[in-house]
């Protein structure tokens, strides 16, 4: 909840202060969290990021774990989102405005994001999605696109284990 | 002087001679987790000697020695330290972010030589502590077929909270060490690692190094990585899975300081490398 109540004020903030030439693209994300028959099931901690080429971290979009856990205990399980930990989450300080938020249930989640891309410098990228999940697996799914694009955008990539359907759209 | 106050850290020193160049036993420190996220994480960690690697079921490794400095270079705490019949154990609290360094290092001089009878002797005797005080008066200056070496031994492990940071890895510029040039937490599967090793503070060239994937009880072979250093000191592992790697080496040359006539290093450490 916290994030895209989060995002939505990062977003009016943005439109307000910042116009200048170009209209900043949207990029939206959904991303499905399968519903799984197991005996023990815990909300998956889920990462979203952009990848540079080189694997560094372009933008952190949304990083959802436990944090309404006492004393910051649900930081504990944050490494093991171990792509996006090894790749920058461990050089950050949680919870981190406009991207930390709590689990999420199965269903398909929307996450839109714009100011947080406002900087990114044209060229290729990768959307990435890790979801680790207590007692159960991880998974990491890819999916390239340029930016900014020239045409509307539409991708669509099928997790097999921890994720669902995770589809990009972006609006020029 | 320096040499004296590391030898007498040495509570393993008796060890140093019948250990050099024997692959009988490992002596290791192995951590239940090398990558930690949170606020002040623990983690536990265990000290054996054993043959196959990280499987306790031979002797305990005292913990009188072991050091451990966190990422500013302070000395940590060892918490709930306890000896059991195949394992030490003691837990850390990593109250900093970035990496800790757990080592037990020793070095020292030991001899042999012979009797104008022709008995062999030894310094310091079997079992025995030595003291480097005591080397003037207990070691002749002459005598038929006498050897003097400068031996140093060193175990390690690294555990890291948060970001991996460099500090904790300089080198000491004593004996046998291993600097990284890769970080030694952040090593994965199907990729390369370098590292250097250092024989008092210089490239160490020609260094034997072995490397053991854990989990040894469950094949058939030692599945070794054998590789050199080069002129450099440099050695570069490729990881073929992921897992607890024991990593044991060896040197020795004849460049000693006087009055040793030669030199000799090994070095044990202990590294996790994580899946993609």
């Amino acid at each position: 909840m916290i994030v895209f109540k989060n995002v939505r004020q990062v977003i009016a903030a943005a439109t307000v202060c910042a116009l200048p030439q170009v209209q900043a693209q949207t990029l939206s994300v959904d991303v499905e969290l399968p519903r799984l028959s197991v005996a023990e099931y815990h909300k998956p901690y889920v990462a979203v990021w952009v990848a540079k080429e080189n694997n560094q971290i372009a933008a952190h979009l949304a990083v959802l774990y436990d944090v309404e856990m006492s004393g910051g205990k649900g930081e504990k399980w944050l490494k093991d989102m171990r792509q996006w930990w090894r790749r920058g989450g461990r050089n950050l300080d949680f919870p981190m405005d406009g991207v930390t938020g709590a689990t999420k249930g199965p269903g398909t989640h929307n996450l839109t994001f714009a100011s947080q891309l406002s900087d990114l410098a044209a060229g290729n990228y990768r959307l990435m999605v890790e979801a680790a999940r207590e007692v159960g697996g991880r998974e990491l799914i890819e999916i390239p696109f340029t930016w900014p694009a020239k045409n509307a955008v539409s991708e669509r990539v099928s997790g097999s284990e921890e994720l669902g359907s995770v589809a990009l759209s972006i609006e020029p | 002087m320096r040499f004296k106050k590391i030898a007498s850290l040495a509570l393993l020193a008796g060890v140093i001679t019948s250990s050099i160049n024997s692959h009988a036993h490992r002596a290791w420190l192995l951590p239940a987790s090398t990558t930690l996220s949170g606020e002040s994480p623990w983690v536990g960690i265990d000290a054996a000697v054993s043959n196959d690697v990280f499987h306790a079921d031979y002797h305990a490794l005292g913990l009188g020695g072991v050091t451990v400095t966190g990422p500013k270079g302070e000395s940590v705490e060892m918490h709930n330290q306890a000896e059991g019949k195949h394992r030490s154990i003691f837990d850390l609290n990593l109250t900093e972010e970035g990496t800790y360094k757990i080592a037990i290092a020793m070095a020292g001089l030991s001899a042999s030589w012979e009797t104008e009878d022709g008995e062999r002797r030894r310094w310091p005797g079997r079992g025995q502590r030595p003291d480097p005080a005591k080397f003037d008066s207990e070691v002749p200056k002459e005598a038929k077929n006498l050897k003097v070496t400068q031996s140093s031994r060193r175990i390690e492990t690294f555990v890291t909270a948060g970001a991996p940071s460099d500090d904790v890895l300089a080198a000491t510029g004593v004996g046998l060490e291993l600097v990284p040039v890769t970080h030694p937490n952040d090593l994965y599967q199907g990729e390369a690692a370098e590292f250097r090793f250092l024989i008092d503070g210089k490239p160490a060239k020609g260094v034997e190094v072995t490397i053991l994937p854990g989990g040894m009880r469950y094949r058939s072979s030692q599945d070794a990585i054998e590789v050199k250093s080069d002129k450099k000191g440099l050695i570069s592992v490729e990881w073929p899975i992921a897992g607890m790697y024991f990593i044991e080496a060896e040197y020795a040359d004849d460049k000693a300081k006087k009055p040793a006539t030669s030199r000799a290093g090994t070095y044990f450490a202990t590294v996790e490398v994580l899946p993609q």
